[in-house]
């Protein structure tokens, strides 16, 4: 390789060069390398304009002639008999043209669900949980739909709750589920329990013989919330042949087409689904919001349907982050080397299972985080409970986990009495290392090494405040602009924290995507076309298939299709594996048009050269050309007007299910590690926190884009702020009702709470990946809440065993 | 619901005389948001964009006059001398596309006991001046919140404007909110000092069913500097007097815990509050020649 692949990063600082021709060797010409606008540059998102200035469509923006406006009915409690729905009134509102409750479902499948179908598309005799969906309402005016659905009378039987393990397991708890069938009823010991996943590996009582320190901790982790800023909207037009057209902002376009389908007893030829711009997702699209109701709505009427949240039912739209409690015990030598790990891990899935047994199998097989253990008893469990269901966000498990596993670290380093990055360097996973699963880690791990760079980054200067003259800067204070302190009470802490999270799904899923790639000459030039049916929610894939379609192609000119379900599936875009599978299923189709190309090539022109058959031919700059550089034809006289268009699935390496009694198994596709250093100022006498600086070290294999990795990371590390100091849905443990369903009191960070976030990408190819890259959105999500919780900790003296921290905590208030 | 357009002040109260449970809707911050939701849906809305006069201020001998539909943002940036503990107040309101809207008088008529100028009016002094076909009178601001989210309004009376006592001496304002930026009080504190008059006044906002003044701890300074020549001497507060005044003013709270914060930490937040405002506004106070000059600069 000619090129220096190593990224630019934010601070200036530059990663190892992974790669590099001998000094002298002649150039050897390689496919993509003398490419414009291929992978490695920073090229410009397509719709990034668009969205700065306000005129990119999302899906709440989209309108059809004669559409009506559908609004969903919800549970106002959290577990009910319903006794009975009269409709009669609504229905006579004037403008309103359909009321529907389970009733009027068309087949016998009434429930969907991502793996178990549990969740009633509308309650059928009890609501499990606030904000469940009852009747649905199409009007001529949204005010009308929201009027008429109040004018729905609902009898409600309150029943109790269940609200945490000891509810859920309490004798004669209430089961959410009394008739449960799904495959892991079998090896739990509680129908209230979703999934349980233990890991098993070594001898833990003879190993916790060799400790000199045993810490343990309990922890608690608050239920966040995606936050995404485009609430859940689609429009259903009912077709002529009796389907429907559905254009729904979602993550995963087949897997909603796979639920709805049956649920309407419609062929899923015949529900045609087309991405509309999507405002985020961060695993909150991942399971159905809107889209069955207005399909109903559409079929029913014969007219389209829109449905549009607000963002107080946004707030019940969607799955949330699982709470968590999670309790930990490690051991160490007096040389500080971890002995042994005993840890059990409760996550709080709510209502309905949603994600909740891949979430229980990440927690499970990641909960040692990235570190030696060869002595580890693991227990990770989900429960079925009547507060909000939970299942899929950015981290997905492996969040929880690391921040209870960081605060061990810190802890044992204390009582060892060594550096706290020492500590986890001196116990730090690297390639080869065996995970609790027993999965050899077969790629590069550079956890010591992203400490060591995290720690080595210029420390902010101190009382920054006072840097602009005699009077304090108010935003530079905790509190900022509400101008609580000038100084007084303001202490510095400095923490640490390291993360590993797993790309791709798990567990022996069949987790490939779909690409199809067409070349043909439009108007005298070269143009690629990608089709696949990835959900850009705002990773930036539609600017990195672009990029990787010119390095494979040559040619400068490439047209993204929407993406829609008339392609194969692309699977979901979550777990940080759009860009290494979809990715690597638009490369894979490339290649696979490059031969036909050039097989073209040969049949026209192979008898003019001898390097047709003899060279390794490359297509560059819009020509075919030889390893040495040799043009041999112009890509428009080798096509003329023949179109080359191949549609393939790619495959990631497999993986293997975890076995169900000792955890293990190859459950993995690839790890990612991202490690953080979190300065903040903590106002000690008011608990208000100003975090100062985040600064990140990751290794993302290759970046593909680097604008993109860096955006991915530092909008991952501000996720992470959020909740460890202000974001969590509240739900009152006595009714399970959620309290604060709106950005009033449900606080993501602004501009002024976001700190420096300098950012050192490392570089260190994954052979078994697409480029080498390494799967990059989730990983800067696990260690920045613990790097702010250490720092909190270092400044105030505190144990802080519960995320989000509040002034009231920090404070002795609660 | 029917949309009120008076063109002119006559017009307006003429209109809320004819429908008292009329709303006024200026900047619309509060109002919309609250129809938006559905928590609320009058009958009538008054409008009174129309009414450019709600738009000035006029800088008195004794007090400004401002306009109740006054923009936050020209507080900050026209009347930060005049009225330097509002102008700290109107920072500290939502956003900057918020505060280009909203103003004073819709915080006054909403009267939630955390709108963020209740504690500033309070602490410098002032007086609603509310008008109906009846004629125009004169509230002071300690009379005007009489309960929660209730003022001392008539159902025909409309908000002109707030006369508002020009600082004589340094004014701060602290607000608590568990994010740097756009967050609703947890609890709000107002400090003015008064050295024409010798005196202290208060406002706490968010910690009581009200916005209030620690009337208790008001009395208690007033007494320590009257008794020590405070006033003439210039010496420094002693750290006993600061305490006791913020365990009073702690013990003026009322709280309540609810999803932003427990009773028991607003009552603690704003006794520190009132400490640190306390030695901020009197170390202005003895550092200068008495002039209202502000530690906190703010951008």
């Amino acid at each position: 390789m000619t090129t220096d692949t190593t990224a630019a990063t934010a601070t200036g600082t530059r990663g190892p060069v992974t790669a590099s021709a001998p000094v002298g060797t002649p150039t050897k010409v390689t496919q993509g390398a003398g490419t414009k606008g291929g992978i490695g540059e920073s090229t410009l998102r397509p719709d990034g304009t668009l969205k700065v200035t306000g005129e990119f469509a999302y899906s709440s923006d989209m309108w059809h002639e004669d559409m009506l406006w559908g609004q969903i009915l919800r549970s106002p409690v959290a577990h009910a008999r319903i006794l009975s729905i009269d409709t009669g009134e609504a229905l006579a509102t004037p403008g309103v043209y359909a009321v529907l409750t389970y009733d009027d479902l068309p087949t016998a499948v009434k429930n969907y669900g991502l793996e178990i179908q549990d969740t009633p598309v509308l309650a059928h005799g009890r609501v499990r949980h606030h904000g469940e969906p009852v009747a649905i309402v199409a009007a001529d005016h949204p005010e009308t739909a929201r009027r008429a659905a109040a004018k729905i009378k609902v009898e409600y039987r309150e029943l109790p709750v269940v609200t945490d393990e000891a509810s859920a397991t309490a004798p004669g708890a209430p089961l959410l589920h009394e008739d449960r069938d799904d495959h892991h009823i079998g090896h739990v010991s509680h129908p209230n329990i979703v999934h349980r996943q233990p890991i098993v590996r070594g001898d833990v009582e003879a190993a916790r013989r060799r400790a000199d320190h045993i810490v343990e901790g309990e922890y608690t982790f608050g239920m966040q919330d995606q936050a995404f800023l485009g609430p859940e909207s689609g429009l259903a037009v009912p077709a002529e042949d009796g389907g429907v057209d559905l254009y729904v902002a979602t993550q995963w376009l087949h897997s909603d087409l796979r639920q709805i389908a049956p649920v309407l007893g419609l062929p899923e030829d015949k529900v045609r689904m087309t991405l509309s711009g999507v405002g985020g997702a961060f695993g909150g699209r991942e399971d159905l919001s809107m889209q069955i109701h207005a399909c109903l709505l559409a079929l029913r009427t014969g007219k389209p349907v829109k449905i549009v949240y607000n963002r107080f039912e946004s707030f019940f739209g969607h799955v949330h982050r699982h709470p968590a409690k999670l309790h930990y015990e490690h051991g160490a030598t007096k040389d500080g080397k971890l002995t042994h790990m005993k840890c059990r891990i409760v996550l709080d899935g709510g209502a309905y299972a949603s994600a909740s047994p891949a979430v229980v199998g990440n927690a499970a097989s990641l909960a040692v985080g990235p570190y030696v253990l060869e002595d580890v008893d693991i227990e990770a469990i989900a429960l079925y409970s009547n507060n909000p269901p939970c299942g899929a966000m950015r981290g997905f498990g492996a969040v929880q986990a690391c921040f209870a596993y960081e605060a061990q670290m810190d802890k044992l380093a204390d009582a060892v009495g060594m550096d706290r990055v020492e500590f986890r360097q001196l116990n730090a996973m690297s390639q080869g290392t065996l995970m609790p699963t027993g999965q050899r880690v077969d790629s590069p791990a550079p956890v010591a090494e992203l400490l060591r760079r995290v720690k080595a980054m210029p420390m902010p200067p101190e009382q920054q405040w006072l840097a602009a003259g005699e009077q304090a800067d108010v935003r530079q204070l905790p509190g900022g602009l509400s101008n609580t302190t000038h100084g007084e009470g303001v202490v510095r802490g400095v923490g640490y924290a390291v993360g590993i999270k797993n790309v791709g799904f798990s567990e022996g899923f069949d987790d490939y995507s779909t690409a199809r790639v067409r070349m043909e000459v439009v108007g005298g030039e070269p143009v690629a076309t990608v089709h696949t049916a990835m959900a850009e929610v705002g990773q930036g894939g539609v600017t990195v298939h672009a990029q990787i379609a010119r390095t494979e192609l040559g040619v400068a000119q490439v047209t993204i299709q929407p993406a829609d379900t008339q392609v194969g599936s692309a699977g979901s875009t979550s777990a940080s594996r759009q860009t290494y599978v979809t990715g690597g299923a638009v490369k894979n189709a490339c290649e696979l048009v490059r031969e036909q190309v050039l097989e073209i090539g040969r049949r026209r022109f192979g008898t003019y050269h001898p390097a047709w058959a003899t060279a390794e031919l490359l297509l560059e700059g819009g020509k075919v050309v030889t390893d040495g550089g040799e043009v041999l034809a112009d890509l428009v006289d080798v096509l003329e007007d023949e179109a080359v268009e191949v549609e393939e699935e790619w495959r990631h390496r497999p993986t293997e299910a975890f076995d169900l009694r000792t955890g293990q198994g190859n459950g993995h596709v690839q790890y990612s590690f991202a490690a953080h250093r979190a300065v903040v100022e903590v106002d000690t006498e008011l608990g208000l926190v100003k975090v100062v600086e985040l600064a990140c070290a990751q290794d993302v294999g290759k970046a593909l884009n680097p604008l993109s990795v860096i955006g991915q990371i530092q909008g991952g590390t501000t996720q992470g702020l959020g909740i460890a100091v202000m974001e969590e849905i509240i739900v009152d443990p006595k009714t399970a009702k959620v309290r604060n369903p709106s950005f009033t009191d449900y606080l993501i960070p602004t501009i002024l709470d976001t700190p420096t976030i300098p950012v050192d990408v490392l570089e260190l190819a994954d052979d078994h990946a697409p480029y080498g890259l390494r799967g990059i959105g989730e990983a800067p999500t696990l260690s920045s809440t613990p790097a702010v919780l250490a720092a909190i900790r270092n400044a105030t003296g505190l144990d802080l065993n519960r995320t989000p921290v509040r002034p009231e905590h920090l404070t002795n208030q609660s | 619901m029917d949309f009120l357009r008076p063109a002119s002040w006559e017009e307006a109260l003429a209109a809320k005389a004819a429908h008292p449970t009329a709303v006024p809707i200026a900047g619309g911050t509060d109002v919309m948001v609250e129809i938006n939701f559905d928590h609320r849906r009058p009958e009538y809305l008054l409008d009174l964009n129309r009414i450019g006069e709600l738009g000035d201020w006029e800088v008195g001998e004794e007090s400004v006059r401002l306009g109740a539909s006054v923009p936050y943002t020209a507080i900050m940036d026209h009347l930060r001398g005049e009225l330097p503990g509002l102008a700290l107040a109107s920072h500290t309101v939502a956003s900057p596309q918020i505060r280009n809207r909203g103003g004073v008088g819709g915080n006054l008529g909403t009267a939630s006991p955390a709108g963020d100028a209740h504690p500033a009016l309070l602490a410098a002094g002032a007086e609603v001046e509310a008008e109906s076909v009846r004629g125009s009178r004169l509230i002071p601001i300690d009379d005007f919140y009489t309960g929660v989210k209730r003022n001392a309004l008539a159902p025909d009376e409309l908000i002109r404007a707030v006369h508002i006592k020009k600082a004589a001496g340094p004014q701060q304002y602290s607000k608590v909110g568990t994010r740097n930026a756009m967050v609703i009080a947890v609890c709000a504190f107002g400090l003015a000092l008064h050295p024409d008059t010798r005196t202290v006044r208060t406002g706490i906002g968010s910690a009581a069913p009200t916005p209030v003044r620690a009337r208790a701890a008001e009395d208690f300074l007033n007494a320590a500097l009257e008794e020590g020549g405070f006033w003439d001497n210039g010496k420094i507060i002693t750290p006993s007097v600061a305490k006791q005044f913020a365990e009073l003013c702690s013990g003026a709270c009322n709280p309540i815990d609810d999803v932003r914060g427990t009773a028991s930490y607003r009552r603690h937040a704003v006794g520190v509050m009132a400490r640190r405002t306390l030695t901020w506004t009197w170390e202005s106070y003895r550092g200068t020649d008495g002039t209202a000059q502000q530690k906190g600069r703010v951008a």
